[in-house]
């Protein structure tokens, strides 16, 4: 009887701590959770008031209330878009390499490792690299040229991976089908497998221009400017040969460069303009994470092989 | 012809390949060539001894040392909030939590991850800091303490996905056999499940580590940049990240030495970053070859 007794205490012991455990896990989430719900409050509370029509057509200034982004989400998202015409095709190339092609030997491993690897770099090293590399060696100069490329390859490895995760989710049965007809292995990636990885491509896609909107550090390494009151070069022009390159060459700001510009002054008027820069730059992420999350769950429930 | 052309192709895709290699290569060739240099005109030994950090004042000093001293205590705060909060989350979703509602939480819980970190910055400093200034009034404005709080929220995203990810590809059996003997679900967690996924989560702390180490725009904006030989908290200091920041802000000269102090202090970090992932694959290593 005895015995009995102290079996069921033992259990009842037991069942109370995994309660308390269980509840340790809802409140480390929930901290975490609320963390980011303050961050988004706090930072709203202070910011949306300042973002207005003139908010986003304004030059930097030394008045606050006068004060915009107009440079700075332009020069967002010149980089955005040499961002991502350097780093796109080079991920996708490699993780369709890694993935399809690959044999098991030194070389595919040593670049397996690396990739790894590449992921624990500091985003900054990568900014001292494109300031030792492209700003002096090649002479690319501070430009938007520069930093595209430098967030290019910061976010290169995301895009790999994604792009290997998404190549590897689909069955070798759909290959086999392929070669089957008589395709080529080129003819089976480009007709196949790339059409039906598409979705997985583009969350990564998503995920590292959302990345590389935010990333500020390595930009004010290769020498961004914090005060910039003009626009680049337009890439439209009315003569011959219509378009121009010489955007690329041309210095920027960015968005979170401004904000940090902002934050550093002491009085609290540039504080509410960071605030209000910071708003604009989470909506965009959280818009873009969001579409990721959605696009991932999407495909993962249409695509059952 | 058609040989010809995917022969072609397989090469192009193994050039992208490669290229990423090329990458690793490119940045530890400039950062040791661009801050080899530097060690002309300042020995070693009082690169590593010295107990001041001031390259560009007129007298200047050139010892890691107070900058090391930032960026371990920056990074120590923040695991302190990650790796306990972040294990516990990953615990709680992978062994407690219905898949469905897993499937919810996950997502949300690396949006944390995504804010960009100049935003955590302006938290740190114009949130995290007042709020700290109420519980210890001495507290300056600018500190490590808030700093290193708000990296660690940030990194619980890196720990609790990758270990949460462990976590659930411990087999089934385990857990089944485990629960067979008459464990509880919390000690089927502590005693099977962690243990059986170390290597994973081994991995996911070492991420961590290289993040924090590596976290430059929350340190540059709430931790004051003052390099400071100091292991409390609450004073200012610098980190590695911050005083890259700092010199790259004002004009440098090619070839200067402020320019050279940053390479060097760039070349310390990277050493550090890939000190600590080479421990995670050695230990990931051992772990792999017990089981």
């Amino acid at each position: 009887m005895e015995v009995q007794q102290d079996i069921l205490a033992n259990i009842k012991r037991r069942q109370m701590w995994d309660f308390v455990f269980a509840l340790c896990g809802l409140m480390s989430l929930l901290f975490a959770l609320i963390t980011l719900l303050t961050l988004i409050v706090d930072l709203s509370m202070t910011g949306v008031a300042r973002i207005n029509y003139d908010f986003f057509t304004n030059f930097p200034s030394r008045f606050a209330d006068r004060a915009g982004i107009l440079s700075a989400w332009v020069g967002s998202f010149c980089i955005m878009l040499t961002t991502a015409f350097c780093a796109i095709p080079l991920g996708v190339a490699a993780g369709v390499y890694l993935e399809e092609y690959s044999k098991k030997n030194w070389v595919s491993q040593l670049i397996e490792l690396n990739i790894i690897n590449l992921a624990g770099i500091p985003s900054i090293t990568y900014g001292l690299m494109a300031l030792g590399l492209f700003v002096y060696k090649l002479k690319l100069g501070q430009s938007i040229l520069t930093a595209g490329l430098t967030l290019g390859l910061l976010v290169l490895p995301i895009i790999i991976v994604t792009t290997r995760e998404a190549i590897r989710a689909i069955p070798n049965t759909i290959r086999e089908a392929s070669y089957a007809m008589g395709a080529s292995k080129w003819q089976t990636i480009r007709y196949h497998i790339l059409p039906y990885s598409s979705g997985g491509i583009l969350t990564g896609v998503i995920i590292s221009l959302s990345r590389a909107i935010g990333e500020t550090a390595p930009l004010i390494t290769i020498g961004a400017l914090t005060f910039i009151a003009f626009l680049p070069t337009p890439p439209i022009e009315g003569h011959f040969p219509f378009v121009n390159f010489k955007w690329l060459m041309d210095p920027f700001t960015v968005m979170p460069i401004q904000m940090f510009n902002w934050l550093s002054r002491p009085q609290p008027e540039f504080h509410v303009n960071a605030a209000a820069t910071g708003v604009v730059l989470l909506v965009m992420t959280l818009i873009m994470n969001g579409g990721a999350i959605y696009l991932r769950s999407r495909f993962r429930k249409k695509m059952k092989w | 012809m058609r040989r010809l052309r995917e022969r072609a192709i397989e090469t192009v895709l193994f050039l992208a390949a490669a290229s990423s290699v090329l990458v690793t290569i490119g940045i530890v060739g400039i950062l040791v060539t661009e801050s080899l240099p530097f060690f002309k005109t300042v020995s070693i030994v009082e690169f590593l001894t010295d107990t001041q950090w001031t390259p560009l004042f007129e007298n200047p000093r050139y010892g890691i040392l107070p900058l090391l001293c930032g960026t371990f205590l920056s990074t120590i705060i923040a695991l302190l909030v990650a790796i306990p909060l972040g294990t516990v989350a990953a615990a709680f979703l992978s062994e407690y939590v219905r898949p469905s509602f897993r499937e919810i939480l996950k997502p949300i819980l690396e949006l944390l991850a995504a804010v960009p970190t100049v935003v955590y910055g302006y938290f740190a400093l114009l949130f995290v800091t007042p709020l700290l200034q109420k519980i210890i009034p001495s507290l300056g404005g600018f500190n490590v303490l808030s700093a290193g709080l708000v990296i660690g929220v940030m990194i619980v995203p890196y720990v609790s996905s990758l270990s949460e990810d462990a976590m659930r590809s411990v087999p089934g059996h385990l857990r089944e056999a485990s629960f067979a003997v008459g464990a509880s679900r919390m000690q089927t967690a502590f005693r099977v499940v962690i243990p059986a996924a170390f290597s994973g989560i081994t991995s996911a702390y070492i991420l961590g580590i290289s993040r924090a180490l590596g976290e430059t725009m929350v340190v540059a904006i709430a931790a004051g940049m003052q390099p400071n030989l100091t292991m409390n908290p609450t004073e200012p200091a610098a980190t590695i990240t911050a005083f890259i920041v700092q010199v790259s802000l004002g004009d440098l000269p090619h070839g200067s030495i402020g320019y050279q102090s940053i390479y060097v202090a760039g070349l310390s970090l990277l050493v550090l970053t890939l000190g600590f992932n080479i421990i995670g694959l050695y230990l990931r290593k051992k772990f792999q070859e017990k089981e």
